[in-house]
């Protein structure tokens, strides 16, 4: 294979990955309201986003959901993660079993076992049983990602804390957290990602009290395209371009 | 000391997974074989009824659509994504990274964005139809969105990623110097591929293939969004015993079969991946 024919070849691949989101970018500063045909730039979808309170209630408790979400499973799964590093105990193996299908297993089936679990012990659906479930989705990715890297750790370490009188409690916030930081923060990264786009599960257990975005633009979406939508994803399209950049130039940073 | 914060620690994630995982688990498999009841959740009456349904004519069809469709998107993305991943780990480390980013960009928002966007794009009055009609290739608007092709095409859209990086992973680690020797041994460059590079990528092909299968077959939104009305996945089957039919038992056997589809998928790729690459490849 030559370099021309290895570079197109990539080429192509990307253009198939972003014609998609190129076009909705530009339809979205697109004058007309269903055609394709290009009348015109304006930005009246952009105000019309701006302007619906009711999706910006959504976009705020998408967030909300998140941000604890993200909380109790980083809680979680660092100290699963180290307690699967440090100790041995019984049941050990099934846990990690257990971590392994959960990550592994359809979302859909997750969604549903839930949904079976909450109405069966009258959970309302809203916030709490969304809460359960992107805590339960988001813990297997953090313990994979801090186990990794506590694999890394020299664990003389600990006898060395150990033998300065350190608690074990003393151990694990002086010692043990600085280490795994950098791991601990892609955990906490990847599963606020997870949980802010999650749909399938979402969908499942979400109730009408509590309303998220995904769910929110799935719905619009089944209605049609149109150029309201079509601003809102643009908007969360830059967004993640914003994300991915700043946590890219942290880690290049890290690195130097 | 030590005893009270390990037990604490075990504790907390032992009863959370075992609570919300586990648990509600089986209370799915022991819903699946109980008695459908318009009125309530399900009655308290053993029955195999949920599963002998599954083989009815129609949800058959379903099931061999729904295989049918995720063959087809992971034999896709196998042709389109293997090149990608070798041109890919061959390049400077540099460039490496870069290309990975790239790769990945799109997939940091919402799986719902990027269906949508794919709708726009294929929808009667799209940009692909302007453009063929335009072009005189065609002369009425072709019917894409709505078909079994546009979920096709969604699905592969989606899944693109889950099939590169996986064999990417294998092949970047994959020393060079075997070529080499292949070459100083006078095979073609025909032979190097199908007999040296294939079969010790192969964990990384596996891999990539149980990613993409698996999910093809569960992704409702993406049929519910590219492919109109129609219940064409498994997914789709779920979705609506669930939340239209309201028959939670039939809905939670199939979920039973799909675990146990996933649970063979994965047997495969246990006895046919070699030890080293197992956890690594599939996380």
């Amino acid at each position: 294979m030559n370099r021309s024919f290895k570079f197109s070849y990539l080429i192509v691949i990307y253009l198939f990955l972003y014609i998609p989101i190129g076009t909705l970018i530009l339809y979205s500063f697109n004058n007309a309201t269903f055609s394709m045909l290009w009348r015109g730039f304006t930005l009246d979808w952009y105000k019309q986003v701006l302007q619906d309170g009711n999706l910006w209630i959504a976009v705020w408790h998408s967030f909300y959901l998140a941000l604890t979400a993200t909380i109790s499973a980083l809680l979680i799964g660092t100290l699963a993660a180290i307690s699967l590093y440090r100790y041995q105990f019984r049941g050990k193996n099934i846990l990690q079993g257990l971590l392994f299908i959960l990550i592994i297993s359809p979302d859909i089936v997750l969604g549903i076992a839930l949904l079976i679990l909450f109405s069966l012990n009258g959970l309302a659906l809203g916030y709490w049983s969304l809460y359960i479930a992107h805590v339960t989705f988001c813990i297997p990715f953090v313990v994979v990602i801090v186990y990794g890297r506590a694999k890394g750790i020299d664990p003389n370490i600990f006898a060395a804390a150990s033998d300065l009188g350190a608690s074990e409690l003393q151990i694990f916030t002086r010692v043990v957290v600085p280490i795994l930081l950098p791991a601990i923060l892609s955990g906490a990264l990847l599963s606020f990602a997870l949980s802010f786009d999650d749909i399938v599960i979402s969908y499942f257990v979400a109730g009408p009290g509590f309303e998220i975005l995904p769910i929110k633009i799935f719905a619009l979406a089944r209605l049609g395209v149109n150029g309201k939508l079509n601003a809102l994803c643009s908007l969360l399209f830059a967004l993640t371009l914003v994300l991915v950049c700043v946590s890219q130039w942290i880690v290049q940073r890290r690195k130097l | 000391m030590k005893h009270k914060f390990q037990y604490f620690s075990i504790g907390l994630i032992s009863s959370w997974l075992g609570i919300f995982g586990l648990a509600s688990f089986l209370i799915m498999v022991v819903m699946s074989f109980l008695e459908h009841d318009p009125d309530h959740i399900a009655l308290w009456h053993f029955t195999l009824e949920n599963y002998k349904d599954l083989f009815n004519p129609i949800f058959l069809q379903i099931f061999l659509k729904s295989f049918y469709i995720s063959f087809l998107v992971t034999a896709t993305c196998l042709i389109l994504g293997y090149p990608f991943a070798y041109i890919m780990s061959r390049l400077p480390e540099k460039l490496q990274s870069f290309n990975l980013l790239l790769l990945l960009l799109p997939f940091w928002t919402s799986s719902v964005v990027r269906s949508y966007a794919m709708m726009s794009l294929l929808k009667a009055k799209g940009l692909i139809n302007m453009i063929l009609l335009s072009m005189g290739i065609i002369h009425t608007p072709l019917q894409i969105l709505f078909t079994n092709v546009a979920v096709a095409i969604g699905l592969i859209y989606n899944l693109l990623p889950f099939m590169i990086l996986p064999i990417y992973a294998n092949l970047e680690r994959f020393d060079i110097s075997l070529i080499e020797a292949a070459k100083d041994l006078g095979a073609k460059y025909h032979t190097i591929f199908c007999k040296v590079i294939i079969p010790l990528s192969m964990p990384g092909i596996l891999g990539g293939c149980t990613l993409v299968f698996l999910p093809a077959m569960t992704l409702f939104y993406i049929s519910d969004l590219l492919g109109g009305a129609k219940a064409l996945l498994l997914g789709n089957l779920i979705e609506d015993q669930f939340l239209m039919a309201n028959n939670w038992p039939r809905g939670a056997a199939t979920s039973v079969l799909l675990t146990l589809i996933m649970g063979i998928g994965l047997l495969i790729y246990w006895f046919k991946s070699n030890k080293g690459t197992r956890y690594e490849s599939v996380l």
